[in-house]
């Protein structure tokens, strides 16, 4: 093993994988750190399928999506080392950073050109969304129930309550429901459902599963363990509605409240983040405010495919190789692209019309019948509908981008 | 004469998510109404007729990594089948090392589906 790389890979889950495999097949001296002891991250754990529908234009699971990577990843001879933590980045130059990293066989101290962070997201937990009361045993994570029982094969729980109706929380109550448990409920706080309509209808009208909407959990109860949970109804202000409460009995509660990306080391050096994705703000390479620093996959904006993760992870390779071999990325002209009606995220932040870009935005409610509007640049694409929980994915043409002076504002409108 | 029902389907062909309902009588489909497409008429009278699922689960593997390895049908299977299904495979017993699509259980539950491993279970080291 040398000690400097061209670009050295933070995480081995889709979005590192995938970086990792497009800069190695760009030539570049690629180094993949993983901090578990297997590559895959998540998608190891995701039995169920709905994977690579665009990438692969197959149906597979989570698990055989990310092996079609770690095959790929292992037959190019990429360098890797897992149980190997990232806990210093020291920018040695404009160019250069050196990496401080502890692994079984010591600490190791590398230096690279270009680093692509793609560390995925941490789940938020119980504390951060307002619920009280005691802290027995049987509160999980969507994320570590679903450890717990697909890859150590133990049940969490007899008489589960989920609570949130993201996608994650939806396939966790099929997956619950389908071996054995009593899925008594999912709660979500929103007047709609967080995950797609297939997941609705799949995982919970399948097991006849009721969803209570604009509903939260206040309280949890239970001494040696989780005996029950107290719900209220929600005003359009997510307020809690007086003389609502209700209680279901239950011996577990699966927290399923969203992901939020985590950067914690590259917030360490200062890389500036977007409030509304809580990731980083990048360029159209996926370049964060630390020059020759990339991000990808959730770790970048949390995404609804695993598709999109691996697109971004190639595209961070791309903005790796571009760094690497000019560098330096050079100073260009770069236009701001800012929120209009109806936006609640978007990223890249910044473009310049030197090439086409993917832009990844999400809604902050559902409506039908819209148009997509790039002001600016008068572009306008026509939608049935738009929902919080579909991810919007649409792509700029550099002549279009081109015609924006310093900004291009993206909003969608009653069509 | 059998009685006259009503189904609401949400179609889940596309993400448009129609609401599509279905008068019954028997096993004669009297009326489909709400779908926008032909795409989903003919979902909307396979979930009255047949549904259909994959189905997905882990089973015990011994002498690996990790105690289970994954695994699904390798095709939809009618959903009424699928609890048999999960019964057949709470009884296998698998020993490492077993390679990521290796069939593990034949016409499961009678489906015409194989149980395929979706994960490798290489021997623990
Ligand atoms: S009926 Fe057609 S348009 Fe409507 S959801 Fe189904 S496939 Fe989509």
């Amino acid at each position: 093993m040398r000690d400097r790389y061209d670009t050295v890979v933070i995480g081995g889950g889709p979005a590192g994988l995938s970086a990792a495999i497009k800069a190695k097949e760009h030539g570049l001296s690629v180094l993949l750190l993983e901090n578990r002891d297997l590559l895959g991250g998540i998608p190891l754990q995701c039995v169920h399928p709905g994977f690579g529908l665009h990438y692969f234009k197959e149906d597979l699971t989570g698990t055989e999506f990310i092996y079609r990577f770690i095959e790929k990843f292992e037959k190019l001879g990429i360098e890797s080392y897992t149980n190997a933590h990232l806990v210093e980045i020291e920018l040695v130059s404009d160019i250069e950073k050196r990496l401080k990293v502890i692994t079984p066989r010591g600490v190791l101290s590398l230096q690279t050109t270009s680093l692509i962070y793609t560390t995925g997201a941490r789940e938020r937990h119980i504390f951060e969304i307002g619920i009280t009361g005691n802290r027995p045993p049987g509160v999980f994570t969507a994320g570590e129930a679903q450890t717990m029982m697909d890859i150590y094969g133990i049940m969490p729980g007899k008489e589960i309550v989920i609570v949130g109706s993201g996608d994650v929380g939806l396939i966790m109550a099929r997956r619950f429901a389908l071996e054995g448990a009593d899925v008594k409920a999912v709660i979500e706080i929103m007047p709609f459902p967080g995950g797609l309509t297939r997941n609705v209808v799949q995982c919970l009208h399948d097991f006849d599963i009721p969803l209570y909407l604009s509903h939260a959990v206040t309280r949890v109860e239970g001494t040696k363990r989780v005996e029950k949970i107290i719900v209220c109804e929600v005003d359009e202000n997510l307020r809690i509605k007086e003389g609502t409460e209700k209680e279901i009995s239950c011996d577990t509660v699966v927290v399923a409240a969203g992901l939020v990306p985590y950067i914690k080391i590259l917030e360490k050096i200062g890389v500036l983040t977007d409030p509304a994705t809580k990731g980083p703000i990048i360029n159209e390479l996926l370049e964060t405010s630390i020059p020759g620093t990339f991000v990808a996959g959730n770790a970048l904006v949390i995404n609804d495919l695993v598709d999109y993760v691996v697109e971004q992870g190639e595209k961070s390779a791309d903005g790796a190789r571009e760094f690497v071999e000019r560098g330096g990325i050079p100073t260009k002209r770069w236009k701001r692209m800012v929120k209009g009606r109806n936006i609640r995220l978007l990223v890249p932040h910044y473009l310049s019309g030197e090439e086409d870009v993917m832009i990844y935005a999400r809604v902050l409610k559902p409506e039908e019948n819209v148009k997509v509007r790039f002001l600016e640049i008068e572009k306008e694409i026509k939608l049935p509908f738009v929902k919080p929980a579909e991810m919007l994915r649409l792509k700029l043409r550099k002549e279009d981008i081109a015609k924006a002076k310093d900004k291009i504002t993206m909003e969608v409108v009653q069509a | 004469m059998s009685e006259i029902k009503r189904h609401k389907i949400t179609c889940i062909v596309c993400p448009l998510g129609c609401e599509i309902e279905v008068k019954t009588e028997g096993d004669k489909i009297l009326e489909i109404k709400g779908y926008k497409c032909p795409r989903g008429k003919e979902y909307a009278i396979q979930e009255i007729t047949a549904p259909k699922r994959i189905v997905m689960s882990v089973v015990n593997v011994k002498g690996s990594y990790f105690p289970t390895v994954s695994v699904k049908t390798n095709k939809p299977v009618l959903k009424k089948l699928i609890p048999q299904i999960m019964k057949e495979l709470s009884q296998v017993e698998l020993e490492a090392p077993i390679p990521i699509g290796k069939v593990v259980l034949k016409n499961v539950a009678g489906s015409g589906a194989d149980i395929v491993t979706t994960r490798p279970a290489p021997r623990s080291r």
